[in-house]
């Protein structure tokens, strides 16, 4: 459990912080450590492959891309982009309402209490399932992607010169 | 040899990969897409007659074949295929009519650089309206009836370039999707409340008997028996596919497609789901007949509505000009027809006058299309005219056409399958009234269609399209032959003395005798509106397209509010147009970020409450609608300012909504 | 306070700090970062449930988890390849000033 609570606050912490920093570069760095909080949390539960893909998928991959993003989209001038004022409050009153309601709805309701000892799931069992009853899914999840990539590329390198900056 | 029903998804399945195929060959061989997909709805054709030799068979025997979709928790999505006369009967029409249509198609897009995508697109409507028509869950039939829609959808503003092309799509995709939005309500209504929303399912499926008698049974607001309140839910998404009033205006405007689009999606097959659906659900929507004192009977509301919708479009489609308007105020005045039918409970005759408007309409709108192709897409029928001697196939089976959807006696199908709507509506025992509608429909529709058969090909030219128009190549001819032929025979299925159709739809049908005074009363209602259409248009035809329209000159106030379809997209815009700037300006003044959700939410309800309250504005509108220009963009610009564009805005009308609904589960005592 | 509550609770902490940046935040980039979070809540929920469920040993959650992290790499990918098109097309990455859709 303290195990637990430190992951969480750890977690939570550093996202709160890179949702409010103005500097795109340290926001992202800071999401990076809260996605790492997360794959400490999935080994805390005892879900090591999905630990690892967090890492692999999120720090390493998605991480890089966000930096190029930021990079590449960086204004010339200095940062000028602010945290409207008009639009906090009620961002704030409308994700504050559904984690009340959230956390009311855990609270309140009859959960399975007790902590038992780790599930044996491994990658074993994992790829059984994956190849077994989920080929289908697999294979359209790879699909997928293929064509998630190529849209990117076209999207990203535009039409040519016409509306290159 | 019969198709066995576990194999009935290869009939939509077939036109789906072909569209999916289509989707990956190379532009440049336009030939190769359309071959793909001809064969493949051939196939379709093939496989929907064997299933038909099936379901003929043993009519009452319903073959059916579910499966599992997911599972949740303890319950289970389950889907299903089922074949029956009434779905299989519908299929080899909606596969033999889109054959026909596809092959028209090759003439008329022959030099379109786009035709593949055009041939995708119609692969795709055929795969998911063969789905609609052969689903067990009304959950596989909701899924393909939004297929449908985005098809209609892509091929309404197929040639998106045109402002007005891009502008009809999104004014049909909007106004079906707040009919839709009453049929998915009714569809988890229905899920809620009998656990299932398999149509069949041994004895569980909610069109049988035990979930009819619980649905019926128990009342909800205002007296209604759920049965009632979940049939016209139901019937709300009839209504905006079918373009019954106050949803028809998406139809009109959606003849901006290509012809055969027109022909095929707004005339001859998806406008029918509606009806379809309707027909499908009757025991449903008739579950209430049994209750004394209930309010309203589903089935009532549903005469009403396609009584005043047969009407107004026969009466607004006197008034137009273009040849593609005057049809498309005729499919909806029809489509009127068939829910009138329908609602006097003679589904059977509504689903006989379905088969044949399809032929006969498709026939007139390919003919239209053959007419717009030789004149070189001129569609204004005051610069036609003299087209009988240049296009003498297309005129001919154009008037064949013609007669049937006029219902001349005797020889075509129009006649009989609008001589069994009469007589269905004439032995309504609730209200007189739709019959006499009917009747003056019948005037009315045989004149229009004299008009417009003697303003296109009689007289002289009155205009260069006109002049130099040539008969369209035979893959167009050959077509508009055939549908002239099923124009003639269909209506054979079903007379008075052999009511086969009838019969073998509905196991229980009774036909019954003396109905020889009212075909006469009809044969005179048509007599009389061809020889009215033939006095004003066709023995004096004007002499050049600027001189005023003959009706013009006698009641002028009349022809003009006619003219302006009653005023309803006018209304439209004033009503919901008008409330959007009011309730704009008062958001300008509050404090932009926080009030700006809840006003935006206002504005959509009312443009829902403009649309109900429209209905009471029917006298406001008959007073003569003296309204200026074409009030289409206007009307579609109103629908479209409730969208913002800010996503902030959508997101956060989404969380406020998540709140409010948990706030309301909670409060209200979660089940 | 049980374990499998504690884990939620983190998961809806998780979810509000991502809408949170989703509403408040105008540059794209860290409203597309604010919905990985709500996508990696999610994720954590299924994990919890999973961990505290009634049959560890057929592994829905971690199974459904592999596919929706695939789903999450493909959706950052084109999303952050959407803000650079935006980028193009109007110099900064706003999402305020990508409005010219509307009606």
């Amino acid at each position: 459990m303290i195990a637990l609570a430190a992951i969480a606050l750890g977690t939570l912490a550093a996202a709160a912080v890179a949702l409010a920093l103005r500097d795109l570069i340290h926001s992202a760095l800071l999401l990076i450590a809260s996605w790492v909080g997360i794959a400490a949390f999935y080994l805390w539960a005892g879900a090591e492959f999905i630990a690892f893909a967090q890492v692999l998928i999120y720090v390493g991959a998605i991480s890089m891309v966000v930096l190029f993003a930021v990079l590449l989209t960086r204004p010339p001038t200095a940062p000028a982009t602010p945290v409207r004022s008009g639009r906090t409050v009620p961002g704030f009153l409308a994700g504050g309402a559904v984690l009340g309601l959230l956390a009311g709805a855990v609270l309140s309701s009859p959960l399975p209490a007790g902590m038992g000892a780790a599930p044996a799931f491994g990658v074993r069992e994992l790829g059984l399932k994956l190849l077994g009853p989920h080929a289908g899914a697999l294979l359209a999840t790879g699909a997928l992607l293929t064509v998630a990539l190529l849209g990117a590329v076209v999207l990203a390198a535009g039409r040519g010169k016409e509306d290159a900056p | 040899m019969h198709l066995p029903v576990q194999l009935t998804w290869l009939i939509p399945a077939l036109p789906a990969a072909a569209a999916a195929m289509i989707a990956v060959v190379p532009a440049r061989r336009p030939g190769l897409g359309a071959g793909l997909a001809l064969a493949a709805l051939a196939g379709s054709l093939l496989l929907a007659v064997l299933a038909l030799g099936g379901a003929l068979a043993d009519p009452a025997a319903r073959l059916t074949h579910t499966f599992t979709w997911f599972a949740v928790g303890h319950g289970a999505i389950r889907l299903g295929w089922l074949l029956d006369p009434l779905g299989t009967l519908l299929a080899v029409m909606v596969a033999a009519v889109g054959l026909l249509i596809f092959t028209f198609s090759l003439g008329y897009l022959r030099d379109d650089p786009r035709a593949k995508q055009f041939f995708c697109f119609l692969s795709l409507f055929a795969g998911a309206m063969l789905g609609l028509l052969l689903a067990n869950s009304l959950l596989l039939l909701f899924v393909c009836w939004e297929l449908v829609g985005l098809a209609s959808y892509l091929l309404i503003g197929f040639w998106f370039q045109r402002p007005a092309a891009a502008q009809a799509a999104r004014k049909a995709f909007i106004t079906t999707r707040i009919g839709d939005l009453g049929l998915l309500l009714g569809l988890v209504w229905l899920q809620d409340s009998t656990g299932t929303l398999l149509l069949f399912d041994g004895g569980r499926g909610v069109l049988e008997a035990e979930a009819l008698g619980s649905l019926a049974g128990a009342t909800t607001v205002g007296g209604l028996a759920v049965s009632t309140a979940i049939g016209l839910l139901l019937f709300c998404g009839a209504a905006g596919k079918s373009g019954q009033v106050p949803l028809h205006v998406w139809l009109p405007d959606a003849m901006e497609g290509p012809t055969p689009v027109s022909a095929l999606i707004h005339a001859a097959t998806m406008v029918a789901a509606g009806v379809f659906l309707v027909a499908r659900v009757f025991p449903l929507l008739a579950a209430d007949l049994a209750l004394p004192h209930a309010p309203v009977h589903a089935l009532s509301v549903v005469a009403t509505v396609g009584a005043v919708t047969a009407l107004f479009g026969a009466a607004v489609a006197v008034a137009q000009d273009d040849i593609k308007r005057v049809l498309a105020f005729s499919t909806v005045s029809q489509l009127g027809y068939m829910m009138l039918a329908a609602g006097t409970g003679a589904w059977t005759a509504a689903i006989f006058h379905l088969l044949t408007h399809a032929c006969f309409k498709a026939l007139l709108f390919l003919g239209a299309g053959s007419v717009i192709h030789a004149t070189h897409h001129e569609q204004d029928i005051r610069r036609l005219g003299g087209l009988r001697g240049r296009l003498p196939v297309t005129g001919a089976t154009f008037a064949v056409g013609m007669m049937a959807l006029a219902g001349v006696p005797f020889l075509f199908s129009g006649f009989w399958s609008k001589e069994a709507i009469l007589h269905a509506a004439h032995g309504w025992a609730i209200s007189p009234l739709p019959f006499l509608v009917a009747l003056a429909a019948v005037a009315l529709t045989a004149f229009y269609m004299t008009r417009l058969l003697a303003e296109v090909f009689a007289g002289a030219p009155r205009g260069h399209g006109a002049e130099t128009a040539h008969e369209s190549p035979a893959v167009m001819t050959v077509p508009l032959v055939v549908l002239a032929l099923a124009s003639v025979g269909l209506g054979f299925l079903g007379t008075p003395w052999w009511p086969w159709l009838q019969r073998t739809l509905d196991p229980t049908f009774k036909a019954e005798a003396g109905g020889a005074g009212l075909m006469a009363v009809s044969i005179a209602l048509v007599a009389a509106g061809i020889l009215a259409g033939w006095a004003r248009y066709g023995r004096h035809p004007r002499s050049d397209a600027r001189a005023p329209d003959p009706l013009a000159r006698s009641v002028p106030r009349l022809h003009r509010a006619l003219a302006a379809r009653l005023g309803c997209d006018e209304l439209y815009a004033a009503t919901l147009g008008r409330l959007n700037a009011a309730l704009a300006a008062a958001a300008n003044a509050l404090d932009r970020s926080v009030w700006d959700g809840c006003v935006r939410l206002l504005a959509r309800l009312g443009a829902y409450a403009g649309l109900v309250s429209r209905e009471t504005d029917e006298e406001v509108l008959n007073g003569g609608f003296n309204a200026a220009g074409d009030g289409l963009r206007a009307s579609g610009r109103a629908y479209a300012r409730t969208q913002t564009g800010d996503a902030h805005g959508y997101v956060w009308m989404l969380a406020a909504g998540f709140v409010l609904l948990a706030l309301a589960v909670l409060l209200g005592g979660a089940r | 306070m049980s374990p499998l509550q504690a884990c939620l609770l983190f998961s809806s902490a998780l979810f509000s700090l991502g809408l949170i940046a989703v509403l408040v935040r105008s540059n794209a980039i860290l409203v597309l970062l604010g919905v990985e979070l709500m996508l990696n809540a999610a994720n954590l929920n299924f994990i919890a449930f999973w961990r505290y469920g009634p049959a560890p040993a057929e592994g829905h959650g971690v199974v459904f988890v592999v596919f929706a992290l695939a789903v999450a790499a493909a959706e950052a990918a084109v999303g952050l390849a959407l803000v650079i098109a935006l980028h193009r097309h109007q110099r900064n990455v706003r999402l305020g000033d990508a409005r010219r859709l509307h009606g």
